[in-house]
């Protein structure tokens, strides 16, 4: 009886291990790499240097287009500021889109990373009474400015301290970036932020082929998947290279000033000298790097 | 090998019933599978299929996820007063309340998988193999406190239930400590849930430090209301004793709860309406709506109603006395607060959104019935545990009586 | 005899020596950012010239084939008139809407010759400096867009700075900015599916 069960068990034991063999070595084995692939941040250069190169393969394979994925870091002596100058923005919405194209973002459903407010002039800054769903035929429209607001890339962001898998982080030149294979998509980074500046991909994200930037960082405007949280990163792909984000270079009254912080010769540094700046809901003490100042 | 047997045994339970019990169990395999087809859209579609978006990123999965928190909480807190007052069946009262503890924390642990973007990746939460952000984030701390509760009370039920299987007697020294960590965890789990939402100042509406003793208030007035009623139930159709007073002492403290909750509520409304700062739009919005926009007027003041009619069914000792009305006011509070933790907890919050917009939130189909699949999976567990406990603790199905020969009543 | 008429003259010989030496000696040193020009063969006028290295700028937007003004204006002479134009750049004089109640043309357009501005000094300004000539009433923003607060940033954040003209954006003779046809808002969540 006994020697019956131990072969009896043995042979169970035995093509219940082939069976799952030949099942794992059946699935994909870069989907079972991909569900394996740690947190960005612990990886070595060369387990970098591997994703990247594979990431690229995957976007040439899906699209037909030769990206470049760039995951430069941080350069030296650098913290990026951002100054808007309310007195002169016309509410155009040229820098939504512009940040649209630039940064990859899904267009159905639909993303965008900047949100434009309009407010009366009688009320001043008041969210409650504003609204992002403006559209006359022309702007500016009498008695009302507006505000455009995208992520404030605060100092004390309360998005980096909630995520419960650290897929969100501040980089060194202090712009907050996302890890998308890493989150997890339970959203609370997205409760926590004030601003409403981050955004879910609630389906699976749509860029038409002949509109997607193949100039791309790992961190930045890479194309996403849905189910993970997306955020203006100041262009991080530009701003690396020298160049200005895409909603800079794009706003036709020249409202959007960007600069190194630490660089006492930067046209970031004048505005916080010379005008007089504020922030978005100081009160909560994340320390934005957004400001809003009054040029004219 | 005494263990897997034991679960054989257990198993072999569930497949005994009445002609009621089979009906209870293809009714909820219904739903089940009902739910469940709704919920394979979620997942091959995405979460586009609820109606959560950007401005209201959290609803109604958080929302009973919430709720269950304080079921599972309350389930164990009924431990003190049982130990206190000396009601006899102490033992099976722990039973009991662990179980619907586990079940409760399975159901909110399945809210929480439904509801993040990426299930598969869940694994990057916990330490060492994942990046947890733990001390920073209260959401692994959450998940950190509901794991450890789920395990001790998992251990708790099943040590006792094997040794009452195997007719042994248990190691209080096992025992005793574990259940009395257990109590304060159960504060720890519905205190730590209410701190995931105090930690963000952005929310103004959950910014009060109010908060999370209104959590475990409401948790301490409707938790043991399923106890209440199942006790009853066991009474009628099992050997289990309780005394009538001990049932009227857990209305009793349910009332001293219900007091206090009601007391935080109207100091929170005192500080807003007085005030009159902006901070009122949220509140508002539960309570009258703004505009045109009076979606969930109707489930707040239904949850007050239904609560304060609770409150005075259990208060008036004639009424808490009598079953029929006991009974009511038991559902009553339930349902009261399950609209409150589900609905006018977490929508309010983002009504009007950070920047003043307002999104209209309510729950889409594929909500609904990815919440009837858990509930459905929920009570099935309840049920299947619960027959067993039964059947262990009542019924005199251990291993004597199991040896060949002897028939199984 | 000789010694009494040094003795008697010395000072005042000093002194006229001193003043002659001073005269005659010390040349009037122009600035090195001025140079004179021959305007129409005729006059020599002051022109300012740029440092080089001073701002890099985008170049001036001319209508195709308006410039070089000579072309035209060198064949008839000048009319000093302050008048509304009706035969030639009747379009501009129409549409004319800075500071009109005060200002014409031929104060920025030089009135001999058209290919430069002019300065309220009389100087000459070319062109690719006309910033010089914006400033001259609006100081504080030119002051800005030497930083780079200014006005659309080209160029590199941390490389030389590039600039734009005031007019590559302003239209000099109707500088406010028209209104423009915003850009679609964003869809209503509610319609989101």
């Amino acid at each position: 009886m006994k020697k019956e069960n131990s072969r009896r068990s043995f042979i169970k034991n035995i093509s219940l291990a082939t069976f799952s063999a030949i099942a794992l070595s059946g699935c994909n084995g870069a989907a079972f790499d991909q569900f394996l692939q740690k947190n960005f941040k612990t990886l070595s250069k060369k387990e970098k240097d591997r994703l990247i190169k594979e990431l690229e393969n995957k976007y040439k394979e899906k699209y037909g287009k030769e990206f470049h994925i760039s995951d430069k870091p941080a350069l030296e002596g650098t913290l990026f500021g951002y100054a808007l100058d309310l007195s002169r923005c016309v509410g155009c919405r040229r820098c939504v889109y512009a940040c649209v194209k630039e940064n990859n973002q899904s267009r159905e459903p639909q993303i965008h990373w900047i949100e434009v407010l309009k407010m009366e002039k009688e009320k001043g800054i008041d969210f409650t009474h504003s609204t992002a769903q403006y559209n006359p035929e022309k702007v500016p429209e009498d008695g009302y400015f507006y505000v455009p607001v995208q992520c404030q890339q605060c100092k004390n962001p309360p998005c980096v301290k909630v995520c419960p898998v650290r897929a969100t982080w501040q980089e060194p030149d202090g712009i907050t970036v996302v890890d998308y294979n890493w989150c997890i998509g339970c959203r609370y980074c997205m409760a926590a932020c004030p601003y409403g500046a981050r955004h879910f991909n609630w389906g699976e994200p749509n860029v038409p082929v002949n509109e997607i930037n193949t100039e791309v960082h790992f961190l930045g405007n890479r194309l996403r998947m849905k189910g993970v949280v997306e955020k203006c990163t100041f262009c991080v792909q530009r701003a690396r290279e020298g160049k200005y984000p895409a909603c800079v270079e794009i706003c036709p009254v020249g409202a959007r000033k960007f600069g190194n912080l630490l660089d006492p010769d930067s046209e970031i540094r004048y505005i916080l000298e010379n005008k007089r700046v504020l922030v978005l809901k100081q009160e909560l003490n994340t320390q934005p790097k957004f400001y809003y100042f009054f040029g004219i | 090998m005494n263990f897997i047997r034991f679960i054989r045994e257990c198993i072999k339970i569930i497949f005994r019933g009445s002609k009621t019990y089979y009906a209870w169990l293809i009714f909820l395999l219904l739903l089940l599978l009902w739910g469940g087809y709704g919920y394979l859209g979620q997942i091959t579609t995405g979460l586009i299929k609820t109606h959560m978006r950007d401005s209201v990123s959290w609803a109604f999965y958080i929302g009973n996820f919430t709720f269950l928190v304080g079921v599972a909480a309350a389930a164990v807190m009924l431990v003190i007063p049982a130990y206190i007052y000396d009601w006899k069946p102490i033992k099976e009262i722990v039973i009991f309340g662990e179980l619907l503890a586990v079940c409760a924390v399975i159901m909110c642990v399945s809210f929480i998988i439904v509801d993040i973007g990426n299930p598969l990746r869940f694994w990057h939460m916990l330490p060492f193999i994942g990046t947890m952000n733990f001390p920073s984030s209260m959401l692994s701390w959450d998940f950190f406190v509901l794991s450890i509760y789920l395990i001790i009370n998992l251990f708790i039920v099943t040590y006792l239930l094997y040794c009452i299987f195997y007719g042994k007697e248990y190691k209080k020294s096992i025992v005793l400590p574990l259940v009395l960590i257990s109590i304060p965890m159960a504060v720890a789990i519905h205190t730590t849930t209410a701190f995931l939402y105090n930690a963000l100042p952005g929310r103004v509406f959950w910014n009060s430090a109010l908060l999370a003793p209104r959590f475990l208030a409401s948790a301490f007035c409707s938790g043991p209301a399923i106890l209440l009623i199942l006790f009853q139930i066991l009474r009628k159709t099992t050997k289990f004793e309780i005394k009538d007073e001990a049932i009227w002492k857990i209305a009793e403290l349910m009332v001293y709860a219900m007091f206090i909750y009601l007391f935080f509520t109207i100091a929170e409304l005192f500080k807003e309406f007085y005030s009159g700062t902006e901070n009122i739009l949220y509140w508002k919005y539960l309570l009258f709506g703004i505009g045109d926009h009076k979606e969930i007027v109707f489930y707040s003041w239904s949850s007050i109603l239904m609560g304060c009619i609770a409150f005075i069914l259990f208060l008036i000792p004639k009424t808490r006395k009598n079953f029929l009305t006991l009974n009511i006011g038991a559902v009553l509070i339930y349902g009261s607060v399950y609209v409150e933790k589900g609905i006018a907890l977490i929508i309010p919050a983002f009504t009007p959104d950070v920047l003043g917009q307002i999104y209209i939130y309510t729950p889409s189909l594929t909500e609904i019935r990815t919440a009837v699949m858990i509930f459905s999976i929920g009570f099935l567990l309840f049920t299947f545990l619960s027959k067993i406990a039964i059947a262990i603790v009542f019924e005199d199905y251990n291993i004597i009586s199991l040896k060949p020969g002897k028939k199984i009543t | 005899m000789k010694g009494r008429f040094y003795r008697n003259f010395k000072i005042p010989v000093f002194l006229i020596t001193l003043y002659s030496v001073l005269f005659f000696g010390c040349k009037s040193k122009e600035p090195d950012n001025y140079e004179t020009i021959k305007v129409n063969n005729q006059r020599e006028e002051i022109k300012t010239i740029a440092k080089d290295e001073e701002y890099a700028v985008e170049s001036p937007p001319f209508s195709e084939g308006i410039f070089p003004c000579t072309d035209c204006h060198a064949n008839f002479p000048p009319n000093p008139v302050r008048r509304k134009l009706v035969e030639w750049h009747e379009d501009i004089s129409a549409m004319f809407n800075h500071d009109s109640l005060n200002r014409w043309c031929l104060d920025c357009h030089d009135l001999n010759n058209r290919n430069y501005l002019r300065l309220a000094s009389g100087k000459l300004l070319d062109f690719k400096e006309s910033y010089k000539l914006c400033g001259q009433c609006h100081g504080e923003k030119l002051r800005d867009w030497k930083v780079g607060v200014h006005g659309l940033r080209t160029g590199e954040w941390n490389g030389k700075k590039e600039y734009l003209l005031c007019v590559n954006c302003h239209n000099p003779h109707s500088p406010k900015f028209k209104e423009l046809k915003p850009e679609p808002p964003p869809i209503k969540q509610e319609d989101i599916k």
